[in-house]
């Protein structure tokens, strides 16, 4: 799930300022769960920049707005709307935003930041996991990510700022290093606590990554 | 090879530990900016008084003047450096670069750190760098003593330094500190300055757990001057891994009113006593965090004079 927060209303009103006529896309996935671009955060964008006086052209909420050829469909279906858009609100992540981009030539405007990808606690509540490094190191450490889940991101142990479990950086965050330690040793592991890490390939996912998968059955006769 | 600074006046941190004798360290704090007097002035009251001077590393992720530079006035100044290494605001090229530039200005004697992080400090909004921390901060060091970065290239020239690290004896939960303290020997570490202890007895417990991991590398107490109730209380509740039992509270709770700082420096002298008379560790490290005029009076009251040592 790709966690985003809503951006300050104003801070939105300032990126429309000068297009009066917005089309706003939210996203039936991530952002629906999130509560930041599902229908009735859009609905409530929409009568709150109508109330501004904007026009809002139109408006649509469809699964997966990262998905390119499918957010290209979706326009060319309401084409209506969009072609009297003076440009797009987009209520989800960034590469919801940027799918849009590709879609269109007018103003495309984020209204959430992207903050992590996270797990979903309960609902409203998210954590951050995984940072998407390209190199899982997760086998070595119980299961449990010392990239992410330490505010360091180091690979040998807890640094000395861990107090009672707790992180230096928020008395409300668990050291991720003591999770390792208490889950290796449960496992009878602490081998691979002991273990020393060598430094960590921070180029596995060589920005901007690009993954392309051969289709199967392609290839042969 | 040519060092450029190759006349090493006094003694090296190795060579004295080596030796048997026991190492007195002090501390200096770079300042915010250019004005460098009081810190020449701390570095001329301390050179021949301690065997050596840390220089910390943008200490408490707080921007200051660099450590390198630091300890090449130290040097200039006929005093001995230990150069504190981060890992938070340079990435494994900027810190063996540095590591070369240090090694051919005859700097021996590198601490490495992972470094606090960033939230902690006065750039709340800087990038925490963290390519590398302590434990592969000490085997970067260790492929270049022979002769290779980390990049598996070969160096026209490596380096050699005395590898020191630091542990957490207050830290909680102390196991895997402990595990941690073991792969930094393994990694190269000869030598460990530990984070704060005020608490001798659970000093003395971390000692005993620390000689049975190893009883060859060499340990040194960290002892930060207690200056008044204001800072204990802030220390308690704010510094990881330090923690001011209640004994030294009370001490200074009930020093007359003027007299805390001199009541800090008389339970200074009193631990820096206790670890020599009673073997406990093989040197001291006196962080006075700020207050480094001070130092000569507490070693004075401890007895301790390097050069009758």
């Amino acid at each position: 799930m790709i966690i985003t927060t809503s951006k300050p209303y104003e801070e939105v009103l300032k990126e429309l300022e000068g297009e009066d006529k917005v089309f706003i896309v939210g996203c039936g996935s991530c952002a629906t769960t999130c509560e930041t671009g599902g229908e009735e955060q859009v609905a409530e964008m929409k009568a709150k920049l109508e109330a501004e006086g904007k026009t809002v052209t139109g408006t649509m909420v469809y699964e997966e707005v990262c998905h390119e050829l499918n957010t290209k469909r979706k326009f060319r279906e309401n084409k209506e709307a969009v072609e009297a858009a003076d440009g797009f609100l987009v209520m989800c992540c960034g590469a919801g935003v940027q799918s849009v981009r590709e879609a269109t030539e007018k103003g495309v405007h984020p209204a959430c930041n992207t903050v992590f990808l996270g797990n979903i606690l309960r609902q409203g509540n998210f954590t951050e996991k995984c940072s998407l490094c390209g190199d899982c190191v997760l086998e070595d450490f119980g299961a449990i990510c010392p990239v992410t889940r330490c505010h360091k991101g180091i690979l040998n142990g807890p640094c000395g700022g861990t107090d009672e479990g707790k992180c230096e950086t928020d008395k409300e965050k668990d050291c991720g290093w003591t999770l390792i330690y208490n889950q290796l040793e449960k496992m009878g592991k602490l081998d691979r606590f002991r273990r020393i890490y060598g430094l960590k390939n921070w180029q596995a996912n060589m920005k901007p990554g690009r993954v392309i998968f051969e289709k199967k059955g392609e290839g042969g006769e | 090879m040519t060092l450029l600074i190759d006349k090493h006046v006094k003694p090296s941190i190795q060579e004295i530990l080596e030796s048997g004798t026991f190492l007195v360290t002090g501390e200096i704090g770079p300042p915010k900016g250019t004005d460098i007097d009081e810190m020449i002035h701390h570095i001329d009251l301390l050179k021949d008084k301690v065997h050596a001077m840390n220089i910390t590393d943008n200490q408490s992720s707080v921007m200051r003047y660099p450590s390198l530079g630091t300890a090449l006035i130290i040097k200039e100044r006929g005093g001995e450096p230990n150069l504190q290494v981060t890992c938070r605001d340079r990435n494994r090229l900027a810190i063996e670069a540095d590591l070369l530039f240090a090694y051919t200005r005859g700097i021996r004697s590198v601490l490495c750190l992972t470094g606090d992080s960033i939230p902690v400090g006065d750039h709340k909004e800087a990038k925490g760098v963290f390519d590398c921390e302590s434990v592969q901060l000490l085997q970067i060091i260790r492929n270049m003593e022979e002769g290779k970065d980390s990049g598996g290239n070969e160096l026209q020239g490596g380096v050699q330094f005395y590898k020191g690290a630091i542990v957490t004896p207050e830290a909680d939960p102390i196991e895997p500190q402990m595990i941690k303290f073991e792969k930094k020997i393994e990694a190269g570490a000869q030598w460990f300055q530990t984070q704060a202890v005020y608490d001798m007895d659970n000093f003395k417990r971390f000692m005993e757990r620390a000689r049975k991991i190893n009883d060859k590398v060499k340990i040194c107490a960290g002892l930060v001057l207690l200056t008044s109730m204001g800072a204990i209380k802030y220390m308690n509740a704010n510094v990881p891994g330090v923690f001011v039992p209640d004994h030294l509270v009370k001490e200074m709770a009930e020093a007359p009113k003027g007299e805390a700082l001199n009541t800090g420096i008389r339970i200074m002298a009193r631990q820096i006593r206790q670890c020599i008379d009673e073997k406990l560790c093989d040197g001291v490290h006196i962080m006075a965090i700020g207050k480094e005029d001070v130092v000569p009076r507490i070693l004075e009251e401890a007895g301790v004079d390097i050069t009758k040592m």
